[in-house]
């Protein structure tokens, strides 16, 4: 799985390798998020399938994230608005009786990369500082659309009241809700995979590690920089498009800077730059909230301190603590014989 | 030297090249002409305007006003990668590595940016084989065949110059801009960095920001004097030695002071 040979050739890892999931890895999450369902229903609590649904929303659109942040350096504070349009756009055209989901999907998907696109062609003329600006103001201007327009339900939201139709499948069945999440999201993580693991994407984290070098052995850096911004939007778009479906429609919330905030934070919780950092952050993101707020009224404060404790204890995310335990077998190892 | 007989042939030119930063004109209406195959050294006091007119040429910088000829072709307001795609290369004068990568993935980067499929992004990188035989090409060229799989943070200053050098030359550039490539290198490093530049008259034009003397008489072919954003004068290594502007705006304490090694100021330690 592993195709890159040239960076292969040698055991050491770099950053160029580090983004890339083992085989092993990705067949373990999947067999997990699939018996997921089959262990709850044991259990008897229904109610965590729509906890897990939600946990694979956010980890797609933290993974979309992650692949302009963490792989292409890009500090956005405007991904709710890819977010936002996605779901939007599935509320929207559910209120005009379009209910289908092989069309509301990708028109979803569309008008968040198209969104993204047309933001990316500004802020990314931007650096540092200013780039997350640039991207918070322009997230902030969707915001303020959705609420003052009468169409999208201003403070309220939209009301989702029949889920996205598919052909011999109602997603009206929490079960059957969390597997059509689960199958769009692999689907996403899988394409996902072939971008990072492609030319594009080594030159995308070359991009991150240095910019200037990049555009000076001839690399168009700006437009490889939209590319991926414009990716990153349409998959967060359609992390959107989900999340309707499963809170049953979308409210402004999904679009303020604090989503996009929360984007963030999840990737830097579950490793900015590792492919599984996205799905690492929000299921740890997600899990504590809902444990806590069952337990204290005080749950945001403990949230916080929990939150605080892993990231100093991985600073770079609990995915890189695999790559820090490696370091160390290999360098007791070496150490070992010499002593 | 040897360009009595046949005319030259012109590789790069400007005309009026012009540069200013604010009030100050750090390319003043430069008019650069380099001839194919030769090693054009490019010579100056601090803060002449080298690195500017370069970065002019490399395509990071816009001149204000003045254009920029490559092989005939009008490149004035191509893009730095349009650049390195029409055969320009450039290495800088503070060493820009990817730090966290290897000797190889440094290399193979360049290669790749040459041999396309960068927007390539389903395709499979399975066959990986031409990045690998361009890498390994461009580190024999610059003899760090036996550093391939360190990471660039933990190489001399040296072998990094050495590599700055390599990743343009895995460009595979016709024309070479090479901006103070001993700067902050020792003597031993020095002398195998003059020899790689040598090794590189004939196959590529060369473009040599220098501030040894020793080293520049020994390695160009001309020499373009740059003294506040103007080009004072340009000629082979021993007009520039007589030329009486140059003596006089540059060379002049030296010839007195008769055979020290280097002349001018600052020629240690830049990006060390
Ligand atoms: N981006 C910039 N903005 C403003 N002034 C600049 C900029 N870059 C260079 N300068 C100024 O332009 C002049 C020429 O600088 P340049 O770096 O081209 O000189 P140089 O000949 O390469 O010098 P050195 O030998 O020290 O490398 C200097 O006075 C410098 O301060
Ligand atoms: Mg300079």
């Amino acid at each position: 799985m592993n195709g890159l040979s040239f960076a292969a050739a040698h055991p050491g890892h770099t950053p160029l390798t580090d983004g890339l999931p083992g085989p092993w890895t990705a067949i373990a999450v999947a067999i997990a998020l699939t018996l997921y369902p089959l262990v709850i229903n044991a259990l008897g609590e229904p109610f965590y399938l729509n906890l897990g649904a939600r946990v694979l929303v956010f980890a797609l659109a933290a993974s979309a994230l992650n692949l302009a942040l963490g792989y292409g350096g890009m500090i956005s504070l405007g991904h709710a608005a890819f977010f936002g349009v996605g779901g939007y756009a599935v509320a929207v055209m559910g209120q005009q009786g379009w209910l289908a989901a092989w069309m509301s999907f990708p028109v979803a998907i569309v008008l968040a990369a198209g969104t993204a696109c047309l933001i990316g062609l500004v802020s990314l003329r931007t650096r540092g500082v200013y780039f997350i600006m640039i991207t918070l103001a322009f997230a902030q201007v969707f915001f303020y659309l959705a609420i003052s327009l009468p169409q999208f339900g201003g403070d309220d939201g939209l009301p989702l009241r029949v889920r996205s139709l598919l052909p011999g499948l109602s997603l009206a069945d929490p079960m059957a809700m969390y597997y059509f999440v689960l199958f769009v999201a692999g689907l996403a993580f899988v394409l996902l995979y072939r971008l990072v693991a492609s030319r594009f994407g080594r030159a995308l984290v070359a991009i991150r590690e240095n910019e200037r070098r990049m555009a000076a052995i001839g690399y168009p850096v700006y437009r490889l920089k939209l590319m991926a911004f414009t990716l990153s939007g349409g998959l967060c778009g359609l992390a959107g498009a989900l999340l309707a479906n499963v809170n049953n429609g979308v409210t402004p919330h999904m679009l303020t800077w604090h989503q996009s905030g929360l984007l963030i934070v999840m990737v830097i919780l579950g490793g900015s730059g590792y492919f599984w950092g996205g799905l690492g952050g929000a299921a740890i993101f997600l899990l504590l909230e809902e444990v806590l707020s069952e337990r204290t009224e005080h749950w945001n404060l403990f949230l916080g301190l929990l939150l605080l404790f892993i990231v100093l204890a991985a600073p770079n995310g609990v995915m890189s603590l695999r790559g820090r335990l490696r370091r160390r077998a290999q360098a007791a190892k070496e150490g070992a014989p010499a002593a | 030297m040897s360009h009595a007989d046949t005319p030259p042939h012109v590789v790069l030119e400007t005309h009026g090249l012009t540069k200013r930063f604010g009030g100050l004109v750090a390319t003043d209406d430069c008019a650069l002409e380099v001839h194919s195959g030769e090693i054009h050294a490019l010579i100056g006091p601090n803060g002449a305007g080298k690195t500017t007119l370069l970065a002019q040429l490399s395509g990071e910088l816009l001149p204000d006003r003045g254009r920029i000829l490559f092989e005939g072709r009008d490149i004035t307001r191509l893009p730095v990668h349009g650049r390195v795609a029409a055969g320009i290369a450039r290495s800088f004068q503070i060493t820009s590595l990817f730090n966290r990568l290897t000797v190889r993935e440094n290399l193979a980067l360049s290669v790749q940016a040459r041999t396309g499929h960068s927007f390539d992004f389903l395709g499979t990188v399975e066959d990986e084989s031409d990045l690998e035989t361009g890498a390994l090409e461009a580190a024999e060229r610059v003899g760090l065949l036996d550093v391939l799989d360190q990471t660039v943070g933990t190489l001399s200053h040296g072998r990094q110059r050495q590599l700055e050098l390599g990743v343009a030359l895995a460009c595979h550039p016709r024309l070479l801009l090479l901006d103070e490539p001993m700067a902050g290198t020792d003597p031993e490093e020095s002398e195998r960095m003059g020899t790689l530049i040598l090794s590189l008259r004939g196959r590529h034009t060369v473009i040599l920001v220098e501030h040894d003397m020793d080293a520049v008489f020994r390695l160009a072919d001309r020499i373009s004097v740059l003294v506040a954003g103007r080009l004072i004068a340009t000629g082979t290594v021993d007009d520039i030695r007589r030329h009486p502007e140059v003596i006089a705006a540059y060379l002049g304490d030296d010839e007195e002071s008769e055979g020290r090694a280097h002349p001018l100021p600052g020629h240690t330690g830049i990006g060390a």
